[in-house]
C-alpha cells in the first residue's frame, strides 16, 4: 500500500447556533481520500455537503474532531494558518466561477500567488502558462465577462491549478454550463484526473459523479455510502 | 503511516511563505497601491466625488489661513512702525468745548504742554527719550504746485523713534533745531505732487510766507485702512518735517481757522509726544504712570493715549482667536469630509463582499484585507488633500492678484492640512476596513 492520505477527517462534527436552536450539519463523518482520487460527493439539499465542502476548503473548522489535510491538522489552526493553507495547497472551483470581474483573466489567475508573495514576474509567467494549458492564452487580457460561461470555468479553473494545490474542490462546476460547455469542463477534470490530481468534486448529477473513482453519498450529516468505483488512474499506471 | 516513501505532491513549500520582513511589506504595499488604483480608477466619479469634501475641508483651511495671515501681518506691521517700545501721546479737542464755541468766536487753549513733556521726562523713570512733535496742517508750495499737508515740527530722533527712515538726503540735525534754520524733510507721498520731475533735495518749499530747503526725503509708507483709522485722517499720512523750534518760531502757538462767519481759535502747544521705553517689558506700567500723571494736569479729556504694544497685543489675540475658529471650521470639515468617505468605503465593501469573499478562499489573510481597503481609503484621502491643496495654494494666489489683498501661506499650513487628511483617510478607513476582513468567508462566498 504505496498511496498517500491526502485528506483525512476522524469523527468530525460541525454544530451551528442557529438563535436558539443549535443544527448539527455534520454529525461524526469519517473520509480518507489518498492521493490521485477523483471523488464526487452527492447528497440532497441541507444534507451536509455543502458544510463538508467549507471544512475541506479550510474555510471552516470543525466543531469537533480532526481534520488532516497532507500531514496537517488543519482542525486546530488559526485564522491566518488556514488562510495560508487555502493559499498553498488549496484550489477552489465554483459553481459560479467567482472571478473578480474587474480583473483581467491574467490577474485573476494570479491571485493564489499574489497572496503567497510571490514576485510579480514570475506569478505573471505561471499564470500565462496556465491560462495557455486551458486554452485562453489568447484571451489573458480580457475581462471576465467578455469571456462565455465554459471559458470563465476554465479560467477558475486555471486559478484553481495555478499554486499546484494538494486537492482541488469543486464545487458544482457543470452547473451554471450548458451541456457542450459542461461536457468540456469534465473532460478538463478527466485530464487533471490522469495528471494525478486529487479532486474533489460536488455534485448532484449521477452520470457526473460516475466520471469520478469513488462516489461519498451523505445524508444528514453522515455518510450514507461510499463507493469505490474504479482504481484511479494513477494507481492503474503503476 | 505509508507517507514517507511518496514524495511530496507540491514542489513549493507554500505555508513556509511567511510575509515578514520590510522588504515585503513594502513589495506588497506597492502592490496594494496598484490594486486599489485600479479599483478607484474603476469608479472614477464616484472616487472623486467622494473626496470633494476633503478637497474643500483641505482647500478652505489654506486659504482662509492664507488670507488671515496676511491680514493680520499687514495690521501688525502697521502697529510696529509706531514703534513697540512707544508710547504716543496726541492732543485731542476736548468734545465739550466744541459745543460752547458756538457763533462768537473764541480761543480754546487745549492739548499736551511742553510742561507736560518736562514733567514726563523728571518724574518717571525708564523713559529714554520723549519726542514732541507739533503739527500744523497748511499748504506746502513748489511755485505753483501745492499740497494739503500736516507739518509737523518735530526733533532730529524722529525717523530712529518711528521707524519711519529717510529714504533719501537726511533727516534734520541738533544744529539746525537750535539754530531755528528753515528746513524740512518732505514725506514721499509729497514727492509726485510737488516736485513730479525734479529731484526735491537743495530745493526749496513755501509754506505761508516762509521757504524751507529741503534736505531729505523720508520712505513712503503702506497705505492702509489700519493707518487711517489710527490717524486722524486719510491727509495725515501726507507730512512734511521741520525742526520743532523752527515750527514753535514760525507758526506759534495759536491756530486761527475761518470757519464761514465764526472764527475759532485754538492754542495747541504739543499736538504729538513720543515716549520711548527703555524696556517692551515696562511700556505698560509706564503707560499708566504717564495717564496718572496727565490726568492731574489735564482736567479735561484733551489727549489721546496709543500704546502700540497694546495694540499689537490685541492683535494678536484676535489672530489666535481668529486661527481656533478656522481651526475649528477645519476640523468640522474634514471630519464631515471623513465620514463621507468611510461611507463610502463601508457601500464598497458592501458591494464587494463577493470579491472579498474570493480573495479570502483563494489565501488572502484579514491583514490583506485590511491592507486592500486600507490603502484605498488612505489614497483616496490623500488624493483630496493633494487637490486640495494645490487648490488653496491657488485661491489666495488669485485673491490677491485680484484684489490687493495680502495673503501669506505659510509653509507648514499645507503640510498639516495635507497630513490631517491623510490621517483622517487612516482613521475613517479602519472600521470599513476591519469590517471586510472580520466578514466569514463562507458568508461571503455565498453574497449576490
Amino acid at each position: 500500500m504505496g498511496v498517500k492520505s491526502i485528506v483525512r477527517l476522524e469523527e468530525v462534527r460541525k454544530t451551528y447556533q442557529m438563535g436558539p436552536v443549535t443544527v448539527e450539519a455534520l454529525r461524526g463523518v469519517s473520509i480518507d481520500i489518498k492521493s490521485g482520487e477523483y471523488v464526487t460527493i452527492m447528497g440532497p439539499s441541507g444534507c451536509g455537503k455543502s458544510t463538508l465542502l467549507n471544512l475541506l476548503g479550510c474555510l471552516d473548522r470543525p466543531s469537533q474532531g480532526r481534520y488532516y489535510l497532507g500531514e496537517q491538522d488543519v482542525s486546530t489552526m488559526d485564522d491566518d494558518e488556514l488562510s495560508a493553507v487555502r493559499g498553498a495547497r488549496l484550489g477552489f472551483i465554483f459553481q459560479s466561477y467567482n472571478l473578480i470581474q474587474q480583473l483581467t483573466v491574467l490577474e485573476n489567475i494570479e491571485i493564489p500567488l499574489y497572496y503567497q508573495g510571490w514576485p510579480e514576474s514570475e506569478s505573471r509567467a505561471a499564470a500565462m502558462e496556465l491560462a495557455r494549458r486551458v486554452g485562453l492564452g489568447s484571451r489573458v487580457g480580457h475581462k471576465p465577462s467578455e469571456l462565455s460561461g465554459g471559458q470563465q470555468q476554465r479560467v477558475a479553473i486555471a486559478r484553481a491549478l495555478v499554486n499546484d494545490p494538494l486537492v482541488i474542490l469543486a464545487d458544482e462546476p457543470t452547473g451554471n454550463l450548458d451541456s457542450t460547455s459542461g461536457t468540456e469542463i469534465l473532460s478538463v477534470f478527466d485530464e487533471l484526473h490522469w495528471q494525478g490530481k486529487t479532486l474533489i468534486m460536488v455534485t448532484h448529477d449521477d452520470e457526473i459523479a460516475h466520471r469520478g473513482t469513488r462516489n461519498i453519498r451523505i445524508r444528514d450529516g453522515l455518510v450514507e455510502k461510499d463507493l469505490r468505483l474504479r482504481e484511479s488512474a494513477a494507481a492503474r499506471t503503476q | 503511516m505509508p507517507d514517507s516513501s511518496i514524495p511530496k505532491p507540491t514542489p513549493r513549500p507554500g505555508i513556509a511563505v511567511k510575509t515578514t520582513g520590510l522588504s515585503i511589506t513594502v513589495f506588497r504595499l506597492r502592490r496594494a497601491v496598484r490594486v486599489g488604483i485600479k479599483s478607484l480608477w474603476q469608479h472614477r466619479l464616484r472616487s472623486l466625488l467622494t473626496v470633494l469634501g476633503i478637497v474643500f475641508g483641505v482647500c478652505s483651511v489654506i486659504a482662509m489661513l492664507a488670507i488671515g495671515e496676511g491680514a493680520s501681518y499687514e495690521a501688525q506691521e502697521q502697529i510696529k512702525n509706531l514703534g513697540s517700545q512707544n508710547i504716543i501721546l496726541n492732543s485731542v479737542k476736548p468734545p465739550e468745548e466744541q459745543r460752547v464755541t458756538g457763533n462768537q468766536s473764541s480761543a480754546v487753549e487745549y492739548g499736551l504742554t511742553y510742561p507736560d513733556v518736562k514733567r514726563i521726562r523728571l518724574t518717571i523713570p525708564r523713559v529714554t527719550v520723549v519726542v514732541p512733535g507739533r503739527i500744523i496742517r497748511d499748504y506746502a508750495w513748489n511755485i505753483t504746485r501745492r499740497v494739503d499737508c500736516e507739518i509737523v515740527g518735530t526733533v532730529p530722533w524722529y525717523p530712529e523713534m518711528r521707524n519711519h527712515p529717510v529714504a533719501q538726503g537726511r533727516f534734520f540735525t541738533d544744529d539746525e533745531m537750535e539754530s531755528l534754520i528753515n528746513v524740512c524733510v518732505l514725506g514721499a507721498e509729497m514727492i509726485p505732487k510737488l516736485f513730479p520731475l525734479e529731484s526735491p533735495l537743495g530745493k526749496t518749499v513755501r509754506v505761508g510766507g516762509n521757504y524751507y530747503r529741503v534736505v531729505g526725503i523720508m520712505q513712503a509708507r503702506a497705505k492702509t485702512k489700519q493707518a487711517e483709522s489710527t490717524d486722524k485722517n486719510a491727509d495725515a499720512l501726507i507730512r512734511m518735517f521741520i525742526p520743532l523750534t523752527t515750527a514753535k518760531g514760525r507758526f506759534g502757538e495759536t491756530i486761527v481757522k475761518q470757519r464761514g462767519a465764526s472764527r475759532e481759535i485754538e492754542k495747541v502747544a504739543l499736538h504729538e509726544v513720543t515716549i520711548k521705553v527703555s524696556n517692551r517689558d515696562e511700556v505698560v506700567p509706564v503707560s499708566q504712570a504717564i495717564k496718572a500723571l496727565l490726568d492731574r494736569n489735564h482736567k479735561k479729556a484733551d489727549y489721546k493715549m496709543i500704546v502700540p504694544l497694546e495694540m499689537l497685543k490685541q492683535a494678536e489675540r484676535t489672530k489666535q482667536i481668529f486661527n481656533i475658529v478656522l481651526g475649528s471650521i477645519a476640523a468640522i470639515s474634514l471630519l464631515v469630509g471623513g465620514i463621507g468617505i468611510m461611507n463610502i468605503m463601508l457601500a464598497s465593501v458592501t458591494e464587494r463582499t463577493r470579491e472579498i469573499g474570493i480573495r479570502r478562499a483563494l489565501g488572502a489573510k484579514k491583514r490583506d484585507i485590511v491592507t486592500q481597503f486600507l490603502v484605498e481609503t488612505v489614497m483616496l484621502s490623500g488624493a483630496g488633500g493633494l487637490i486640495g491643496v494645490a487648490l488653496g495654494v491657488a485661491i489666495p494666489y488669485f485673491v490677491q492678484l485680484f484684489s490687493k489683498m495680502v495673503t501669506i501661506v505659510t509653509p507648514w499650513s499645507p503640510i498639516i492640512a495635507f497630513s490631517i487628511s491623510a490621517i483622517v483617510g487612516i482613521v475613517f478607513g479602519i472600521y470599513p476596513a476591519m469590517r471586510a476582513a472580520n466578514m466569514d468567508p463562507v458568508e461571503a462566498l455565498r453574497h449576490e
